[in-house]
């Protein structure tokens, strides 16, 4: 559908060869916004089910007793460096002539995320380990309720990621996949926004 | 784990709606067993005979192939609206159930409780979710479109992705009837009653799972519409120029993407604490049910604007058109449904003014829900401004919003006591309050959506709907809904509580009575609907309107043929001011050939709304049924189905730019072999489908 011309996607332009690109990733990405305030209103709803719920242990460990900071700052330092990763797969979508880059800064990102979900899980299994697993207490409820969320984003991203460099092997960077490289980046830079403010109120929050 | 338990759950015979009579025979569980069975027998029934008409009549190829796997927007819309009617029929024959229960109520009755709470949490369950938000989902899809003058929605495959979700989740409302039992937690399904330790069994899940998928469903239209309009509007269309209507949706679709969320959240917590243990509102263990309640309604009352909202903006189309005059205060209706929209959601306490909170934060949402009287009334005295003077024609859509002026003005009056706290305090979960939100959503949603259906029929199909017994239709609901709920406000003002099976004080059983015949009126409403569509569509060569515009229209949906192409317009118009049809008509450029025709791109039919429709409603089932192997196929199912789209190249299909000429000029040699018809015979055969300009032609200054 090629609609009128000004309206212009105002991100990253899309190089030649595909002149409706732009048009479509006017709407296309501007959908995706909007999917995104939705899946926020989700966060949100669940920080608010959180801090309604953090003093509800019923006599089980809180906070200060389970999470390791140790292990959090390296998940976060993972996930904050995914994200400088993938802007780097955006400028290679953007300059690079061949697919190459672009493949390879995916890679690096998937490989962050790796770590990432590795380290999360550790420490889920070390909570459970300690008796603070989903079932034990409200706060254990409304825990393992957001964080794995979150996680489970990032997992969805990362099969996202993969689906899309098997579309890059079967049809090249097309237009579609273009316009799945731009979504992606705002869908993974969105999951890093999450995850701050999971350090922040959750980790952080609870270990103060 | 036995290989049964592997292969099929928890399902077993006992699942069946006549075992229990079957192995523990008393009269209770026989006459309960009996009507369970023979409605899910008759479901069971009409499937049959569906498939064996299909088959005889050799359509599953053209079901497909037309219909299932269609993105057009249309197509959507109107399977969308065929889903209500069904459903609606349904929920309908359950409250005249629960009418002839209560009638029959005193010191006993003939339903056990449990048959009760399964029939008011389904009838609530369907109404809202599988009758009122796919009716308005579909007049949404069909008509803004065609409003806004572009050829498709911006996401047309997620759109037929939305419609199976909704389809997959009223499908497991429809099996619960015959496998099963529904859950008995009502349609707002509160716990720690809807919990595992207090109802182990599939209700609950049956209900969780059918209203999960519809919410993402919605989530997904919502996404869509507000994109559309975001985006599609025809060259010139200003925010400002959009109709009346358009304005509604796009408030509409802003209301599902903020207040879909809190409702999947509900849900989904719900069944992680039924499932794997956890403890949001459990009694024990830090649980606390009071988070239900909140999440439930910061989706709930943005709900019922969600459900309100399309359907002012159908009164505002039909005031303007059937009575020939432009709407008054275009600007003043913008603001009203605007503010509506925002003070939705500043509210949703008084759905819980007797839980704990204490008085000021009740005050303070007990005044804020007031609020909301002062736009919606501002809309009302628009409406009867639009009448004033004009030449009001008595069609079904004015009847049905005369209806609905009336008697919305009435339940907004009891919707004001009802927001004093104090007052709730008497009368809160008492019948006085089904009355109250039975008389919104009847005259509010019902009415309007049954006058979008009339007024956008013909573009639909291309003739209109039989006006006797659409007449016939109209004037049963008004008075089956009045005989049928304002006996309920004065048996609540005396204390019957909601959701109770049987009483033992007389004084309740003349009102019942009474409500029970409104109740017998209502199904003869809906019957007539049928019989309606049945006369029209034999009527179908009378009642043609191929020139396209009927009523004399003033929207762009009135600018092309009916039924509307499939790519809507033969050139995308430039839009110049509001009501651009009605101007393009008083200066008589209306009906003219483009210098130049264009090829039009298309989007190509999708599978992928049937294949998650599929996967779903088998996610759903064996979730509800515990059947794990069941669960992992279809999450497999989901998961494929997804990537796999991504991987979809060559979605587009090209209507060349001489067959879209062949069209238009076929269309405007019927325009010009029609005949102009007067306002006075809009109801006659004589009108095809092109408005005389006479002196009660709208004018548009
Ligand atoms: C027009 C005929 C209708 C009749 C006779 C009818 C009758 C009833 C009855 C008897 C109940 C149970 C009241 C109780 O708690 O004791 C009920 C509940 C309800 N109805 Fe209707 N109804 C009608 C239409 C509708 C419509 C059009 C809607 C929505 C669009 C609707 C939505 C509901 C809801 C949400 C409940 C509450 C269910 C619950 O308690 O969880 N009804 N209705
Ligand atoms: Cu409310």
């Amino acid at each position: 559908m090629s609609r009128a011309k000004d309206v212009r996607h105002p991100g990253l332009r899309l190089g030649e060869g595909h002149p409706d690109v732009a048009a479509d990733a006017e709407e296309m990405n501007f959908g995706f916004w909007v999917f995104l305030m939705s899946d926020a209103i989700v966060f949100a709803l669940l920080f608010a089910t959180y801090a309604r719920m953090v003093s509800s242990v019923a006599g089980g460990l809180g906070p200060e007793a389970l999470f390791d900071l140790k292990s959090i700052t390296i998940e976060t330092a993972a996930l904050l460096a995914s994200s400088f990763t993938f802007g780097m797969a955006s400028l290679a979508l953007k300059y690079a002539r061949s697919p190459r880059p672009l493949v390879k800064w995916l890679c690096v990102t998937l490989l962050l995320a790796a770590v990432f979900l590795g380290f999360e899980l550790h420490d889920f299994a070390h909570m459970i380990a300690m008796g603070a697993g989903p079932s034990r207490s409200g706060f254990a409820s409304a825990f393992f309720a957001l964080v794995p969320l979150h996680g489970l984003h990032v997992l969805a991203g990362c099969v996202w990621a993969i689906a899309l460099m098997a579309q890059i092997a079967i049809h090249g960077i097309d237009k579609e996949v273009k316009l799945g490289v731009q979504r992606l980046g705002l869908f993974w830079h969105f999951l890093d926004i999450v995850w701050v403010v999971i350090f922040t109120v959750v980790y952080l929050g609870g270990l103060a | 784990m036995t290989l049964h338990h592997l292969l099929l759950g928890r399902l077993d015979l006992h699942a069946l709606p006549f075992w229990t009579m079957i192995e523990h025979p008393t009269h209770e569980t026989i006459v309960n067993g009996t009507i369970t069975t023979a409605a899910a027998g008759l479901e069971v029934l009409a499937a049959i005979v569906v498939i064996a008409l299909v088959t005889r009549a050799g359509k599953w190829r053209y079901l497909w192939s037309e219909w299932l796997t269609s993105v057009d927007h249309k197509r959507i819309g109107i399977m969308y609206i065929a889903l209500s009617f069904v459903m609606m029929s349904r929920a309908l024959i359950e409250a005249a159930l629960m009418r002839t229960q209560q009638a029959f109520g005193l010191g006993g009755g003939f339903l056990s409780p449990e048959h009760f709470g399964e029939l008011f949490s389904t009838h609530g369950t369907i109404m809202i979710f599988f009758m009122a938000m796919p009716f308005l989902t579909g007049v949404i899809n069909f008509a803004m479109p065609l409003q806004i003058g572009t050829r498709d929605v911006s996401f047309p495959v997620m759109n037929s992705v939305s419609l199976g979700l909704t389809t997959a989740g009223a499908m497991m409302i429809v099996i619960s009837l015959a496998l099963g039992k529904f859950s008995t937690g009502g349609w707002s399904g509160y716990p720690p009653f809807t919990e595992a330790a207090f109802n182990a069994g599939v209700g609950p899940d049956y209900w969780i799972w059918a209203v999960t998928l519809s919410s993402l469903g919605t989530m997904m239209s919502g996404i869509n519409f507000a994109v559309t309009i975001y985006k599609r509007r025809a060259p010139g269309m200003t925010f400002m120029r959009m109709p009346l209507f358009t304005w509604t949706a796009l408030c509409t679709a802003i209301l599902m993407i903020f207040a879909m969320p809190p409702l999947t959240v509900a849900t989904a917590m719900l069944a992680l604490d039924r499932y794997l243990d956890f403890h949001f509102f459990t009694n024990g263990s830090g649980g606390n049910m009071m988070n239900y309640a909140n999440l439930f309604w910061l989706f709930g009352h943005p709900e019922v604007y969600i459900l309100i909202l399309p359907a002012f903006g159908v009164y505002s189309e039909i005031f303007s058109t059937f009575s020939g005059k432009l709407l008054y205060g275009y600007t003043s209706l913008v603001l009203a449904t605007m503010a509506i929209a925002v003070i939705s959601f500043a509210v949703w306490l008084h759905h819980f003014f007797t839980m704990g909170q204490n008085a000021s934060v009740n005050a303070a949402f007990g005044i804020a829900t007031m609020l909301v009287g002062i736009p919606t009334g501002v809309k009302i005295y628009d409406w009867i401004l639009t009448m004033f003077r004009g030449r009001v024609r008595f069609t079904v859509p004015i009847v049905y919003g005369l209806g609905f002026m009336m008697l919305f003005v009435l339940g907004g009056l009891s919707g004001i006591l009802l927001a004093n706290p104090t007052l709730d305090y008497q009368v809160h979960n008492t019948l006085f309050l089904v009355a109250h939100f039975h008389n919104m959503l009847i005259p509010g949603l019902l009415f309007g959506m049954l006058a979008a259906y009339h007024y956008w029929f013909p573009k639909a199909f291309g003739f209109r709907l039989d006006e006797r017994w659409g007449m016939i239709s109209a004037v049963s609901w008004i008075v089956g809904f009045m005989l049928a709920f304002f006996p309920l406000y004065v048996i609540g003002a005396m204390g019957f509580p909601r959701r109770t099976v049987a009483y033992f004080d007389p004084v309740y059983r003349p009102w019942m009575l009474i409500a029970l015949a409104g109740a017998a009126v209502v199904l003869v409403a809906l019957a007539s609907l049928f019989v309606q569509l049945f006369v029209s569509i034999r009527r179908r060569e009378a009642l043609a309107v191929p020139a396209g515009d009927p009523w004399d229209g003033s929207n762009l949906e009135w600018a092309i043929a009916a039924p509307a192409p499939e790519y809507n317009f033969s050139v995308i118009p430039d839009v110049s001011d509001r009501n651009p049809f009605m101007i393009a008509k008083q200066k008589g450029d209306a009906y003219q050939t483009p210098a130049e025709f264009q090829d039009i791109t298309m989007p190509k039919n999708s599978p992928l709304g049937m294949a998650l429709a599929v996967a779903g409603g088998a996610l759903a089932f064996g979730l509800v049924w515990h059947i794990w192997w069941l669960v992992a196929l279809s999450c497999l199912g989901v998961l494929v189905a997804i990537v796999g789209q991504g991987f979809a190249r060559d979605c587009e299909k090209v209507i060349p730019a001489a067959e879209v000429r062949r069209q238009h000029e076929a269309w405007l040699r019927t325009v010009a072999a029609s005949r102009a018809v007067p306002r006075d015979l809009e109801g006659e055969p004589a009108n095809t489908g092109l408005a005389a300009r006479d002196r009660f032609s709208q004018a548009a200054e």
